[in-house]
Formats: C-alpha cells, structure tokens, sequence
C-alpha cells in the first residue's frame, strides 16, 4: 500500500528551481560526455551521445522548457529516462536526490490560463522539506 | 487465467508457431505423397502436441478443434478414412484458423471468443461420412490382413525354412502400464525373431493407443509351442493366439493393397529409439534478441577501446604492449565474428510459408506448379530476414500469375503440364543471393513498350529510344503492371517499384533475366547484415558523417568552372548527365566554407536518380557498426542511423535517400 500513497522522484534544478521525475523514468544519470550535434532537429535536441556502445539523443531541458540557456560546468549532469520505449537523456544543471512524496503534499498544477510553456509539462507540485517541487510529465515533454 | 500462466505465452506462442509450420510443411508433403503415413503422423504428433500445449493454458477452442483434427488424423492413418482432396482442404483451413488463433493470443494475451464450430462441424463431418459403420471391438480383428509387403517377406522366410506367426495379445484389464507391457513383449519377440507388423502401429501402442489387445506378425525360427512358452513368462496377460500365418492361402487376398502398415520395420526401429528428435532439440537454446543486441553493443564497445588503446601504444613505443594489443585485437575479432554468427538466422525462416502460398495460389489460378527451394539453410543477419519477406512474396505471386501459364497452354507451346518455380539462396561474398525462376512466358518486351505508353510513362518517342535494358528498368517503374486484368493476385497498383524500393532500403540491388517463352529469373542481392556497413567517412567543416558504400558511385574532383546554376540550382555535367550538387555544409546547417577553385565531390545513387555531394575532405573507408537513431528522432529522415568511431565519438550515417 505504501507505494500508492508514496512516489520517488529524482530531483534536478534548473537555476534556482527544483524539478523532479517519477524514479521509474529514469535508468541513471551521467556526467556530460561529448555530444554530436544532429543537424535538421529541432533547437532543444542537443544531439547524440555515448552512453557505453548506446547512441542516445540528449534534449536540453532548459530550451525544451524555454527557459534561460546555462553553460555546461562540472555539475552539468545527463538524466537517461525510458519512456515507451524511446530512451533520451534529459540535460539538467545539477541533480543529486531521489526523494519520496507523499500523494498528499502533491497539489494539481496551476490552471491552464497563463501561456508559460512550462505548464504544459507539469504534472503536479510537490513539498518536501519546505522545498517546492515541479513535477514534470516526461511523455509530455518527449512527444 | 492465472498470473503464472501468462509468462508463458510468449514461449507458448513461439512454439505454437513452430509446430504449425511442421504441420503445414507435412501436409504439403502429404498432398503430393498421400500414401506416406509418416508425413500423417507427424500432423497427428503436431495437432496433439498443440492440444496439449493449448489445454495446459486454458484456451478451450484452440484444444477443442485440434482435438477433432486428432480424431481424423488418427481415422487416416488408422486407414478408416483415405485421404481426399477435401480434407486435405479442410485441414489446411484448421491450420489458418490455428494460426489465427495463436496471433490473437500473441497480440492479446487471452483466447478469441470463437468455438470454430462450422470447422468442428466439417471435421465430425469427414468421420461420419467416411467411417465405415463398425463396432469398436471388432476393430483388431478387422484390420489383420497383411499387406503385399509383409506377406512378401513371410513368403522368403518361408523359403529359408522360416515360420511367420500372427500373435494376437490380450493384456489383462487391471494392467496398469499397457504401453511398458507391449515394449517387453516387443522385446521379447525381437529377441528370438523379426517382428514385420504390428497392429495398431508400434507408434500407438508405444502412446497407449491400444486398448487391451494388439496382433504382432513375427518371423522366428521357433515352433508356436516354443513362442508360446515364451510369451507365457510374460506376466498381466490374459490371452495370447499364435497362429501359423500360411501365405499361399493369403496369396489371392494381396490384392487388397493397402500400405498403411508398409514401413513396419521401420516401426519397429521407432518403438527402440522413441525420443532421437527430443535429443537433438535439446542442443538449441532460445535466446530474447534483446539479449543478443545487448551483446552486440558490448562487443561494438569493446572494438571501439581496442582502436583507443591501439592509438595510445602507438605512441608508446612499447613493444610488450604492441605484443598484447595484437593478441586482444584477434581475440575482439574473433568474438565479433562469434556475436555475429549468433545473429544470423536461416533463411529458411521466411521461405517456409511460401510452399503453401503457392499451393494456394495455384488451385486458385487452376495452374500446375512444381515449387523448388535450394539453400534455405543459408544464413543472413536476422536484421535482414524481417526485410525479405514482402519483395519475395511479390515475386513468387508475380511468376505464378504472369509467368507460369496455365497447363492447357503449356501443352501447346510443348512444354511439361506442370510449370516449375525455383526458389534459391546462396551466400555470395558479403552477400547472399536469392534467386526467384521460373519456365514460364517471359516477359513480353513488345507489351512493357505499349503499356509503358499507355500508362503515360513514355513517350512513344522516348520509348522507341530504349534499349532492352532500359524496358527492364520500366518495369520497376511505379504503377507499371502488365497483367491483363486486375485480380487479387497482383496487380493491385503496386508493383515491381515496391519490390526495388524495399530492396533498395536495406543496401541490396534486384536483377532481371527473362527469355520469351523460356522463363524469366529474379536475382536479388542483400547484404549478409544490416547492423554492419562499408561507410565512407567524410568531413563537413569540422564535423564528421559516414556515407554508405553501396549508395556511392565514386569521387571526383569538380572544377569550380564546371558548375552552373540552373534557376537556383547548382549543376554539374556528370557522365552526359546533368546531375543536382548538393552541398553538404549548407545541407547540415554549418556556414559554408570558403570558395575554392576545385571540390572534392561524392557521387551518390539511389535508383535512377544521382547527386554530387561536395564535402570538406574525405577521412576514409571503413567498416562502421550502425546505431538506431531510436524513436524519439524517427522524424529526422535525413540519417539513416549513427555509429560510434574509433575515438569514442558519434558520427551521422547519411541517409542519402534524403538529399536526392
């Protein structure tokens, strides 16, 4: 029953703001590596790179999400996540925690109403240790 | 159904598949031989296997109808019903169903909600109407009447002094291990004699398919009192009747040939060695290709540090380094060889619908066709096997309809009634070569002419231009069809240009050969695997992209003069064609370079259809491993794929498809 009322999420930031995606998404997360640029595809496709022998395509969320670009440093890291079956690497700016959220301190994403392209993305937002979360759909970000 | 089960279907519908397929394939064989009884007994080993499988699983109508085809086929060759046409019919339908069945378990885990009962109707059907009104007891004696070939043998042992006896048995009720009983009565007799046949077949006593009693013809050296004393050591029997078998009175009734039981020393060899089949099966192992692809990738890997740490000894300078660095790159290439042959399926794999697609198609059309396969052993990467199917089945449709004719006019033009399709692969190189023949009319080049003007795809003065070889190719045009009439067959619309393209997309090239009246040969040409290319690397600015050899047609140098613009395309005289120039570093998006008075150009193909492409320098051939792009960039049609290169970074395989 526990796992009902609880969801693991693993927790990234972009700027000063934490994200998470449900934990079964995500297969590891990886340092940056080098990425080749996939000319023809759209702005937020960083391009491919080599997860051991694997070719993965790697978005840059913050473009995906509109939101500032950052440069790659030392904390930059690569989300890998699986979703039906298309496996893509998530660009984050940092990401360290996996963290368990109560189904109750998960609210209902903002109305619809503003046009901030994030929206679009959200799933929910969750409190953990005074800390707000943006729950992200990763099918809705993939398609 | 329970939760247990539901892991199984997965291997339930793989094996389902497989004894489908046997199944068919026996009762192709059966059809053409419809007295061979072994190629029954396979279908009757078949259909109960797949009862069982099917019951243990809980899908009731898939147990109930091979349960009824069980019925007939241990009618058939228990001899009480003879084989015909129409059950053949019948049976291959119960096939189609049972395929159906298995798909939809496939796909959906459970069983459709379908009784079949017209088809269990039919199968009841064929025994009532067949089946001799008869008792069941009567059913041992009834059929105790030698054949030809047994009374033949009794007849020399006679001659060499010999004595053949008819020995019927009668186990007692309360036997426990009817079948383990017969063996040692089975063995017993084989020890003082040869046991020439045995009713019911050695088969169904060794199944249990005998009620109490069965009759043994035996050839021994021993009087009836002596087998009788021998017999009697053996215990749970109630009755046993030795009875001399006098062969000049059996001599009139030979007439009544019947080959039901013809291969009884064979038989009897079965009931020794029951389970050789199990035993060879047992040396194969299934493997989820996912297992297999994983693998591949590991080994890719393992290449790809093998080339770094080549490039680091070399500039080492150490020589116990090199020395193992030598002896890693044979042990790498060696396993990549072995990771590859694990890959490799037989083509066997597709061909082995074909036999009864074109029985079907041949009752259908009222043609006579001999169907030939060759090489179905052969062996190409399973990334290409799922690509063959479509283009051959194509093919075989397109001899059955336009190239073999019917028998009526076969005869008149002197040739054999029945008209012959090969089907043959064999490995040639890095490729494997499938042929598709036949000896039927040919192509009628003079109708290619007047339907390719028809069809507006020449001109009459174009068409008056071509050559032979060029009227080839106008078959492989898109919507070009010669048949006189549109029919389910071919013709739908679609036609050679399928097949070409099809072949095309997986680097193979298709041929065509055809005599009037001789027949005409299809020669397609496929890699052995898709999952490793000859690619030409070549640079575009600072970035590097992978080029397929089999699209390249060469490299030239392209002098800046030579190129002219025709409304704002860039064009080069290539050959006596004009071909478009596609330069690649405006294509991928980069700046373009500087202009220079000289180009190095790759000259591309697919088709017909032909381009320069200028790059910045060339790197070199080699052979690259192709990664999928996967499904989240499917809709970028301009790389077919990426592979990973020596250094460990990734370059784009130019789909070239896209640039033409």
């Amino acid at each position: 029953m526990i796992s009902e009322d609880k969801n693991k999420y693993v927790i990234f930031k972009l700027g000063s703001d934490f994200y998470g995606i449900d934990v079964n998404n995500v297969l590891s997360i990886e340092r940056v590596g080098r990425i080749t640029r996939i000319p023809n595809s759209p702005e937020y496709v960083l391009g491919l790179m080599n997860l051991r022998g694997d070719v993965i395509p790697v978005v840059d969320l913050r473009l995906k999400l509109r939101l500032d670009t950052s440069d790659i440093n030392k904390n930059t890291r690569v989300i890998i996540t699986k979703e039906n079956e298309s496996t893509v690497g998530l660009l984050v700016d940092s990401s360290s925690e996996v963290v368990e959220i109560d189904k109750d301190n998960i609210d209902k994403p903002p109305s619809s109403g503003s046009d901030n392209e994030i929206l679009k993305y959200i799933d929910g937002i969750g409190k953990s240790s005074n800390r707000l979360i943006i729950l992200l759909s990763l099918k809705k970000i993939l398609n | 159904m329970d939760i247990d089960l539901k892991q199984y279907i997965g291997l339930f519908v793989e094996e389902a598949k497989e004894h489908l397929q046997s199944m068919n394939d026996a009762l192709l064989n059966l059809e053409k031989d419809k007295d061979n009884l072994s190629h029954v007994n396979e279908i009757f080993r078949g259909s109960h296997t797949l009862k069982g499988m099917s019951g243990t699983m809980g899908f009731v109508n898939m147990s109930n109808l091979t349960h009824q085809m069980e019925n007939v086929l241990d009618e058939v060759r228990n001899g009480r019903i003879s084989l015909n046409e129409k059950i053949i019919d019948i049976l291959f339908t119960c096939f189609d169903v049972l395929g159906d069945m298995v798909n939809y378990i496939a796909a959906y885990g459970q069983e459709k909600e379908s009784d079949n009962s017209e088809l269990i109707e039919e199968l009841q059907k064929v025994i009532r109407e067949n089946k001799p009104a008869e008792p069941d007891e009567q059913r041992v004696e009834e059929a105790v009447e030698f054949d030809n070939y047994v009374l033949n043998i009794i007849r020399k042992a006679k001659a060499e002094g010999l004595n053949g006896y008819k020995i019927q048995i009668n186990l007692s009720p309360s036997c426990m291990l009817k079948s383990a009983r017969a063996f040692i009565i089975f063995n017993l007799l084989e020890s003082v004699g040869n046991i020439v046949y045995s009713n019911p077949s050695a088969d169904d006593i060794e199944d249990e398919k005998f009620d109490f009693s069965f009759t043994i013809a035996v050839i021994t050296s021993l009087s009836k009192e002596e087998l009788l004393e021998k017999l009697n050591q053996v215990s749970e029997i109630e009755k046993i009747e030795v009875e001399l078998i006098d062969v000049e009175e059996n001599a009139n009734e030979v007439i009544n040939y019947d080959k039901k039981n013809t291969n009884s020393s064979q038989i009897i060899s079965e009931i020794k060695t029951p389970k050789k089949e199990s035993s060879k099966v047992g040396k194969t192992v299934r493997v989820d290709i996912d297992r297999l692809d994983n693998l591949m990738n590991l080994v890719s890997e393992l290449i790809i540090i093998k080339t770094r740490l080549e490039d680091l000894s070399s500039n080492s300078n150490m020589k116990e380094m090199e020395d193992t660095l030598e002896y890693l790159e044979r042990i790498t290439t060696s396993l990549h060889d072995s990771v590859m042959k694990v890959r490799m399926v037989p083509v066997e794999r597709v061909f082995n619908r074909f036999p009864r697609m074109v029985r079907d198609l041949s009752k259908e059309l009222n043609k006579k066709v001999n169907f030939i396969i060759h090489g179905e052993n052969t062996e190409v990467d399973r990334t290409v096997i799922d690509e063959i199917g479509d283009p051959l089945i194509h093919l075989i449709r397109n001899s059955m309809d336009h190239g073999i004719e019917k028998p009526e006019e076969r005869i008149k033009l002197g040739k054999a009634e029945e008209g012959n399709l090969t089907l043959k692969a064999y490995p040639d190189g890095n490729s494997v070569v499938i042929e598709i023949s036949d000896d039927g009319r040919g192509i009628d080049f003079e109708r290619v002419r007047e339907k390719a003007i028809e069809k507006g795809i020449y001109t009459m003065e174009e068409m008056d231009k071509l050559t032979v070889n060029d009227l080839k190719n106008v078959l492989f045009e898109p919507g070009f069809s010669t048949s006189e009439n549109v029919n389910e067959i071919s013709g739908r619309g679609v036609g050679l240009d399928v097949v070409k393209n099809k072949i095309e997309s997986i680097n193979g090239s298709v041929e065509l050969e055809t005599e009037k009246n001789k027949g005409t040969r299809f020669t397609i040409r496929i890699p052995l695997t898709l999952a490793i290319i000859e690619a030409l690397l070549v640079k575009v600015m600072d970035e590097t992209y992978a080029i397929p050899i089999s699209s390249i047609n060469e490299i030239v140098l392209i002098d800046k003069r030579d190129i002219k613009n025709l409304h704002g395309q860039d064009i080069i005289l290539y050959r006596g064609n004009t071909i478009p120039i596609v330069r690649l570093d405006r294509a991928m998006g980069l700046e373009s370079g500087a202009s220079m008075d000289e180009y190095t150009a790759v000259v591309v193909k697919k088709g017909n259809k032909q381009a320069a492409l200028i790059v910045t320098g060339l790197v070199g051939q080699q052979e690259i491993v192709i990664k999928p792009l996967g499904k989240f960039l499917s809709s970028n049609k301009m790389f077919s794929g990426a592979t990973i290169l020596g250094n460990g970074s990734i370059s784009l395989i130019i789909n070239v498809n896209s640039l033409l």
